[in-house]
């Protein structure tokens, strides 16, 4: 990152700045649907650049945060029994439950391994002949189809010791739900790139046709999103919606075949409940009946405590854009990054945290 | 508190460290001198200043690309002395050993440390060897302890750092952390990114040497440069603003964070200093890094602020600025 470069993407970003605000007549909401931007649009102080007139909220977009509590106290019984390793991505293990977390267990004995790749749990399985490997699957159209590129791997090396404890989510059935929801008032989205690299741009059409609200694939550096930005506010200002490709350098219209094949080969559509909104009809994933040998709830059931969540926590307002993290009473109080009391303020993508981190306190201009 | 129990991330260097020390040790220890927090104590006997630290390593891989257990327990004690403004002389060094530990790994941990020292110019004078049961600890754990003595006309204290005075980085961040993660996860990376872990105390000496005005040294090692930062803004009650592109990082360490989702800033590094001073002098000592072999990348990173008081922001590539808060657990657990 030399600096003679970063002077020229400050110029370009102070043009972009410059147009949105010449577009801009009235207040506009536009919704990031990915965690991934949620951190680059703190991260790079976008917020600070814009006009007053954009704001920018936070949507259903981080894996981690839309995971239920039914799944982290599913995954809590089994990480209590004697012959299991759970595998994960860090974010997991400090996710609350009901009445205990991840991290909780593995600090009084149970065997919870962070692991990068899903791919890693094969590694344990292999030398762990004795235990069962049970891998928390999770996230969006992104991070699926590795979970299912294991699956089949697991098959191939004939491992009958891994499992995955499915929560899979899918983004376009989130859109819908967001657009249903009377309550919901957003102008325009920003598409998350990563999801959109395999699932390409059709599946979002509906936006366009049965919505009439513009959206935007979206890349991660903070250019791209200052670009989307503007390409949001010149459809706003000129009237049209239509769904539009500024990730066009990753993101191919009919997105990656291959990943879309190895995720239809595993998974099925399901009814997914995501937490603080609810089931939202086929909005999830859920490994098919070929490949259910490896599905935990299947093969090893587990007893489970009932799920309480703490009612002042307004989790499932913030995913939806409804309400801002701050307009929370245990936001920045009870709830903190190392305290969290809601998912929201647990993932290092998830938009409490994210406001927490980044946007509590601002910086003098 | 009472109820709880210790997890990996009280250990991080992060808030949930802060708050572990602050709870626990400082009201049982209570007094001036560890009071100041900082990477070791300066104490007076019989008139002498010196200079006095102590550290245990548990780093996980033993051995990663440009270093291991041996070079770290050595170079990270050196370093903690030579961050208060000492000339390290005297080290100790206690194992703690798993039974059934393979004796040429310890060999070449203690040859490790023989080279580390060597190349400090200290003696390892005493130590302390324990054998443990099988699965009592992860192969070897080592305690070095170190102490040294504090440069004439010196005073390096967070109590030191004022408004307008730059902030030095002596090179490229998060060379360790990922050197360590990529030997965890038998991740194949560039040969380029190898542990920074080295000692500091002869940069230390000729930099002090020439401006003994130097107000604050410190090594951001677990926590990386935003815990240090944090901690200096905290402790000497001023604002921090550092320019993002400013700061020195390997682009291949920034590829592999950007894929793992980690932030650089956050991770630790064993060979890399912040140094604090009055910008009047800031040409002299980035002249003397960047003639030294563990100074090169050296850059001024930023300034201080008057307010606010206690916080850290960054200005972005694109010229927001956002706050650098102080990391709360671990990004990768063990690493120094």
């Amino acid at each position: 990152m030399p600096n003679n470069q970063g002077d020229e993407i400050r110029q370009a970003a102070a043009v972009l700045v410059k147009e949105i605000d010449r577009l801009v007549k009235q207040p506009v909401r536009i919704m990031e649907v990915c965690g991934t931007h949620t951190v680059a649009i703190f991260r790079a102080g976008i917020r600070q650049l814009l006009p007053s007139q954009v704001e920018l909220v936070s949507g259903p977009g981080c894996p981690v945060c839309v995971t239920p509590n039914d799944y982290l106290d599913t995954a809590i019984a089994y990480s209590r029994c004697d012959d299991v390793i759970i595998t994960t991505f860090g974010d997991m293990l400090r996710v609350p439950g009901s009445s205990s977390s991840l991290r909780a267990e593995k600090a009084v004995g149970a065997d919870v391994r962070i692991v990068y790749s899903p791919l890693e749990s094969l590694d344990i399985a292999a030398s762990n002949p004795g235990k069962k490997i049970i891998f928390l699957a999770i996230g969006f159209e992104a991070t699926a189809p590795t979970a299912a590129a294991t699956v089949l791997t697991a098959e191939k090396l004939g491992l009958d010791n891994f499992y995955v404890l499915s929560a899979h989510k899918l983004v376009p059935p989130a859109l819908r739900a967001l657009m249903a929801d009377r309550k919901v008032k957003v102008d325009g989205f920003l598409l998350p790139g990563h999801v959109s690299a395999i699932i390409g741009e059709q599946p979002y059409h509906f936006l366009e046709r049965e919505y009439h609200v513009p959206a935007i694939i979206a890349g991660f550096e903070p250019l791209d999103i200052l670009q989307s930005v503007y390409m949001l506010v010149k459809q706003i200002h000129t009237g049209t919606a239509v769904v539009e490709n500024q990730y066009s350098r990753v993101v191919k219209p009919g997105g990656n075949q291959v990943a879309r094949q190895v995720l239809a080969q595993v998974y099925e559509e399901a009814d997914a409940t995501w937490r603080g909104i609810g089931v939202m009809q086929g909005s999830g994933l859920r490994v098919n009946s070929k490949y259910r040998r490896f599905d935990v709830r299947v093969r090893l059931p587990v007893q489970v405590e009932n799920t309480c969540e703490d009612a002042a926590c307004r989790c499932g307002e913030v995913l939806r854009g409804l309400v801002k993290p701050a307009d929370c009473l245990l936001f920045g109080k009870t709830c903190v990054p190392e305290h969290p009391v809601g998912s929201c303020m647990v993932s290092v993508e998830g938009t409490c945290a994210a406001w927490y981190k980044y946007g509590a306190w601002r910086w003098q201009k | 508190m009472k109820n709880e129990r210790i997890q990996l991330a009280h250990g991080s260097g992060g808030k949930l460290s802060q708050e572990l020390v602050a709870k626990v040790m400082v009201p049982a220890f209570d007094n001036e001198v560890l009071n100041e927090l900082h990477d070791g104590a300066k104490v007076t006997i019989q008139g002498a200043r010196l200079a006095f630290t102590t550290d245990s390593y548990v780093v996980k891989p033993l051995f990663f690309a440009g270093g291991d257990i041996g070079k770290l327990a050595v170079c990270g004690t050196v370093n903690d002395l030579s961050m208060t403004g000492a000339i390290p002389s005297y080290i100790s060094a206690g194992f703690i050993i798993e039974e059934g530990f393979p004796f040429a790994d310890l060999s070449r941990i203690v040859e490790s440390m023989r080279v580390a020292a060597e190349e400090a110019g200290v003696l390892i004078v005493t130590g302390d060897t324990k054998v443990v049961g099988k699965g009592a600890v992860d192969g070897i754990y080592i305690n070095t302890a170190g102490i040294g003595s504090v440069i004439e006309g010196t005073d390096i204290s967070p109590s030191k750092v004022r408004p307008e005075q730059d902030i030095i980085l002596s090179g490229c961040v998060g060379d360790h952390s990922i050197a360590v993660m990529a030997g965890r996860h038998d991740l194949s990376l560039p040969q380029t990114i190898t542990s920074d872990c080295a000692p500091l105390n002869g940069l230390v000496k000729e930099i002090l040497a020439a401006v003994p005005q130097v107000a604050v040294l410190r090594d951001p090692t677990r926590g990386g440069l935003a815990a240090t930062l944090n901690e200096i803004a905290m402790q000497a009650g001023v604002g921090i603003i550092v320019e993002e592109t400013a700061i020195p990082i390997r682009p291949e360490v920034v590829a592999v964070c950007e894929i793992m989702g980690f932030d650089p800033l956050y991770l630790a590094n064993e060979g890399k200093m912040l140094i604090f001073v009055e910008s009047q002098f800031s040409a002299e000592v980035l002249a003397i890094m960047k003639a030294h072999k563990y100074g090169r990348a050296a850059q001024v990173i930023g300034k201080v602020t008057a307010s606010p008081a206690g916080q850290v922001g960054v200005r972005s590539l694109i010229g927001g600025v956002r706050l650098l808060d102080m990391p709360v657990g671990e990004q990768l657990p063990r690493i120094c």
